[in-house]
């Protein structure tokens, strides 16, 4: 077949709604912004895991430490099971990990504020990953086979941690004067970083369109966002807390929450790296990488030693 | 010592051992050499910490004054604390965290294994479930311990290092203290002396497979039994108690 | 040339009875890693009795551009499947 062919044969199989796996013809621009966004996606869960894993040694209780440990132990096995995914594009997860420490591959921006307080593990729990289950609910239905796949696998395991979130909060606003401000002091702070994890508004997303036609992306950035307000706010009103956005509001003509502006300067400022933590969330990514570098060698020697003996001992 | 203090002191030391070893694994969770690790290790810790809640939980009701696993991990000083000092050791790098997990389950295993014979129901009951975890532990960290010794030359350096640093307080292990010997003798709790030598094979077995020697050393340093601790304890406190300490008598 | 550990494909099975499943796949140095680290990585919620590992290289796919001739003369042959042959109502049991 001819290009014109495949790409017209790729395009009709994405219109019937049928998943395109990893031996088949794909356009080199799907295969790169499938790499693009699950690295990215990827690199997301395990930064992700920092500013959670800053509280387990400081979790209050020990229920709360086992969750809170299975919460970020659960992110390491999401960001492997889409470095897994991405893999299936002909690329290896050193050379995605590479990309990131070079500063070429993105992760979400909002892993680059800090974790201040018991409360934000509550906020992160219910916001970040409130948001981030938006998302992943409607990559479960993305065109490519082995990212569908391991989003189902994800957004199942996902179902926890939100409540976890929530729970936290819902204890802290139940308690003393000091814990209810610590948790307003949380969503005051999340809860723009929140909304700014959908990415800038449509007109604005570069990669939308092509997103959309290829099915890799089913809901736009906007979309989601209203979808994401429009599901917490009752939930900030249930705990008693109030949202940090002077205009927002019902609007009963839309069905939807209206709100205020989002603070883009804001958002391109840490995207470009000049957030609170964004030096100090690579500094520690990469030094793991590296002081395991050694281990990661010698278990590879250690195989090899083993299987040379086993061949010996068998000849 | 009457019975029901003998028990409640057994039972902190076994919740306290897990809950530092489990404290110190799960300052690894997100830094580790490599994501399947990352994620094996954070397993562990998961066991010790659950292991730690079932044994202060038990603890707790044996003292009878109405402490939860919280007030005893929680609002407890460094010198209440009665586990032994090798758990408390700071992990420094994948191979001092290899050494000392392994010398720690090599023991715990044989421990566990005579403490599902208690006489006390409870103990029997905890330390059966905890034993299948341990027993996967035990595997978990020979191996690493055997491939690190036998991987490369660096490997091997930095393992027979850790080794020499951490092998002084592996004899605190199998230290028979007066509580040691009142639960043997009552047969509540295990008896170290026919417990060593099987604990001693195995760690002999796999350092030779590793290609690893262990010093031999006069003196072993002993003490986190009896409440006499390293430096290193009180800062792990600081850290895991500070937001009970700071607002204290709060629910979480 | 730095080297990577070798990327193994995970089937798991369920519960007895059911056949092992692909999972996904992870990096190990060793088969026996490789099961361990997919005990540690796709069973923590109690997903298996029962893992198989196949280090991804030994796997031979069949490629897509043959999908047509391997998969579509199928298609065709009705009479491997029971409903092509008509019995009487009367007739039960079979």
């Amino acid at each position: 077949m001819s290009d014109n062919q495949l790409t017209k044969h790729f395009q009709d199989q994405i219109d019937q709604e049928v998943k395109i796996e990893p031996k088949d013809w794909m356009p080199e621009g799907y295969r790169q912004m499938l790499i693009r966004q699950i690295s990215q996606h990827a690199h997301s869960e395990v930064i992700g895991m920092l500013p959670e894993g800053n509280w387990i040694s400081r979790a209050p209780s020990l229920r709360r430490k086992v969750a809170l440990l299975a919460k970020v132990q659960d992110e390491a096995g999401h960001g492997l099971y889409l470095y897994s995914a991405a893999e299936t594009l002909g690329i290896d997860r050193d050379e995605l990990i590479a990309q990131l420490h070079q500063g070429k591959a993105k992760y979400s921006s909002i892993f680059n504020y800090p974790s201040l307080t018991w409360a934000d593990m509550g906020a992160i729990g219910w916001l970040v990953d409130g948001a981030a289950i938006m998302n992943q609910v409607m990559l479960t239905r993305t065109s490519y086979g082995p990212y569908a796949r391991a989003m189902v696998r994800i957004c199942k395991e996902e179902s926890f941690h939100q409540r976890q979130g929530y729970e936290i909060l819902l204890t802290l606003v139940r308690g003393s004067e000091d814990q209810k401000a610590m948790a307003q002091d949380s969503l005051n702070r999340w809860w723009w970083p929140a909304l700014m994890m959908f990415g800038p508004n449509d007109e604005d997303s570069v990669h939308t369109q092509q997103s959309m036609a290829w099915k890799i992306k089913r809901k736009t950035n906007d979309e989601l966002r209203q979808q994401f307000i429009d599901a917490t706010v009752p939930q900030a009103d249930y705990l008693g807390l109030k949202v940090p956005d002077p205009d927002l509001k019902w609007n009963d003509e839309r069905g939807h929450y209206d709100f205020g502006p989002i603070d883009w300067d804001e958002f391109w400022q840490v995207v470009k790296g000049y957030g609170p933590c964004n030096r100090q969330r690579m500094r520690d990514h990469i030094a793991a990488h590296e002081e395991g570098a050694w281990v990661r060698e010698a278990a590879l020697a250690y195989a090899e030693k083993r299987a040379a003996r086993l061949e010996t001992a068998v000849a | 010592m009457t019975h029901q203090q003998a028990l409640f002191e057994y039972a902190l030391r076994l919740g306290d051992n897990a809950l530092i070893l489990g404290q110190r694994l799960s300052e690894w969770c997100g830094h580790g050499p490599v994501l399947e690790q990352d994620i094996a290790l954070t397993n562990i810790a998961l066991d010790q910490v659950g292991q730690a809640r079932s044994w202060l939980t038990y603890a707790g009701e044996i003292e009878g004054k109405g402490r939860s696993e919280d007030d005893l991990a929680y609002h407890r000083e460094q010198r209440e604390f009665r586990n032994v000092l090798l758990v408390e050791q700071p992990n420094q790098d994948w191979a001092y965290t290899m050494i000392r997990q392994f010398l720690f389950d090599a023991f715990n295993f044989y421990l566990h294994e005579q403490l599902t014979g208690s006489r006390d129901q409870t103990i029997a009951a905890i330390a059966a479930k905890s034993l299948k975890e341990i027993t996967y532990h035990l595997r978990y960290s020979s191996e690493w311990v055997i491939r690190l010794g036998d991987g490369t030359d660096l490997s091997h350096r930095k393992m027979q290092t850790a080794l020499d640093d951490l092998w002084i307080y592996s004899g605190e292990l199998t230290q028979v203290t007066p509580l040691d010997a009142f639960m043997a003798e009552e047969e509540l709790g295990a008896d170290l002396d026919r417990l060593r030598p099987r604990y001693e094979e195995k760690v002999r077995e796999v350092l030779e497979e590793a290609t690893l020697s262990a010093p031999n050393l006069p003196y072993h340093q002993q003490g986190g039994k009896e409440g006499r601790h390293s430096e290193h304890l009180g800062h792990i406190l600081a850290v895991m108690q500070s937001v009970q300490r700071a607002y204290p008598g709060q629910k979480w | 040339m730095k080297k990577n550990w070798p990327l193994w494909e995970i089937f798991i099975r369920s519960k007895n009875g059911l056949s092992h499943k692909h999972v996904g796949s992870l990096h190990a140095s060793d088969a026996q890693m490789a099961i361990e680290n997919a005990r540690d990585v796709y069973t923590r919620r109690s997903e298996g009795v029962s893992i198989w590992v196949v280090e991804s290289k030994h796997i031979t796919a069949s490629s897509p551009d043959q999908t047509g001739s391997l998969f579509d003369p199928a298609d065709d042959k009705v009479y491997r499947h029971p409903t092509f042959y008509h019995l009487p109502d009367e007739v039960k049991h079979i």
